[in-house]
C-alpha cells in the first residue's frame, strides 16, 4: 500500500470534515462545474469563503480548475481521490460479525435473525 | 489513518466440518444463514449470487473449491461503482475442532488500486495545477 495513497483518502476526508467545502462538492456534483461566482450565488457561503475552499480542494485533487466562458475559471468535481476514500469506507463498512453470527445461529438450531442488511451488495438489481 | 486491506474472522461451530461445507457451497446452505435467496454453480470460474428481502443482491465469482477444507470467492467492492471492475477475495477456510469445526473468513483487496485509478487519484495533483493556480489568482485579483 503505497503511503501516498493513504494521503489522497485523508484530504479527501479532511476535505469533507467542513460543511461548506461539503456543500461545494455537493453543488458540483449535482449541478457540474461550476466558477466561484456560481456557487456563490447558490450556497449560503461568500465568494471569498469559497475561493479558499475551493483552493484547498484543488490543492487535494478534488476539484479540478480549467477555463471557462470568458476566461472564467470553472471547477469540476474530480471523483478519483473519492474512490480511493471509497475504498477505505468499504473496508470499515464491511460486516462479517452479523453474518457468521447467523451461521453460529443456523448450527445451534436457534431461530434465524431476520437477514441482516448487508454491506456487500447492490441495491435494486 | 491506516488503511485496512484485509479483514480476518475466526469462528468456532458445533456442526461437523461437511455441514458446514454445505451452509457454505450450497444454494439451500448460503440461503439459510446468509442470504435469503442463493444460487451458485459450485466449481471455479462459475458464478454464485445472493438475494435479500430489502431488495440488496450480491454477484460472486467461485475461485477456489477443495472440499471440504477451502472455499473461496470474489465479489464487488460495496461503494465502488458497479462497473468497477476491481473485486476482493474472500476465502473460507474449515478446520475440525473438537466434534465442530473452525471456520476462518479472510476477506482482501480492499486497498487495491488498479493502475488507472492510480494514476487518476494523482493527475489533478501533479498535471499543470502550477498554470491553473495563476489563472485563478489573476481571476481572483480581477474580481
Amino acid at each position: 500500500m503505497p503511503p501516498d495513497i493513504e494521503a489522497i483518502a485523508e484530504h479527501v476526508f479532511v476535505a469533507l470534515a467542513d460543511p461548506s467545502r461539503r456543500a461545494i462538492l455537493a453543488a458540483l456534483a449535482a449541478g457540474g462545474p461550476a466558477t466561484a461566482t456560481d456557487l456563490a450565488a447558490r450556497l449560503p457561503i461568500t465568494r471569498q469563503a469559497i475561493a479558499k475552499h475551493l483552493a484547498l480542494l484543488a490543492e487535494a485533487g478534488l476539484v479540478r480548475a480549467e477555463p471557462g466562458e470568458r476566461r472564467r475559471v470553472r471547477y469540476r468535481l474530480r471523483s478519483a481521490p473519492m474512490q480511493v476514500a471509497q475504498q477505505f469506507l468499504a473496508a470499515l463498512a464491511r460486516d462479517w460479525d452479523g453474518p457468521l453470527r447467523a451461521l453460529q445461529d443456523h448450527f445451534e438450531g436457534d431461530i434465524r435473525q431476520p437477514a441482516t442488511a448487508p454491506l456487500h451488495g447492490t441495491r435494486g438489481r | 489513518m491506516g488503511f485496512p486491506d484485509r479483514i480476518e474472522r475466526t469462528v468456532e461451530l458445533s456442526a461437523p466440518q461437511e455441514k458446514v461445507w454445505a451452509a457454505l457451497t450450497t444454494a439451500e446452505g448460503l440461503a439459510a444463514w446468509f442470504g435469503n435467496e442463493a444460487g451458485i454453480d459450485l466449481r471455479p470460474g462459475g458464478s454464485a449470487w445472493m438475494k435479500w428481502n430489502e431488495g440488496f443482491s450480491a454477484d460472486m465469482r467461485v475461485e477456489r473449491v477443495e472440499e471440504p477444507r477451502v472455499f473461496g470467492f470474489t465479489w464487488h467492492i460495496y461503494g465502488l461503482p458497479e462497473d468497477d471492475p476491481r473485486r476482493t477475495y474472500v476465502e473460507f477456510t474449515l478446520e475440525p475442532a473438537g466434534g465442530g469445526t473452525r471456520l476462518t473468513v479472510v476477506e482482501s483487496g480492499f486497498a487495491q488500486l488498479s493502475e488507472d485509478a492510480y494514476r487518476a487519484a494523482f493527475d489533478g495533483n501533479t498535471r499543470g495545477w502550477a498554470s491553473e493556480l495563476a489563472e485563478l489568482a489573476t481571476y481572483l485579483d480581477a474580481a
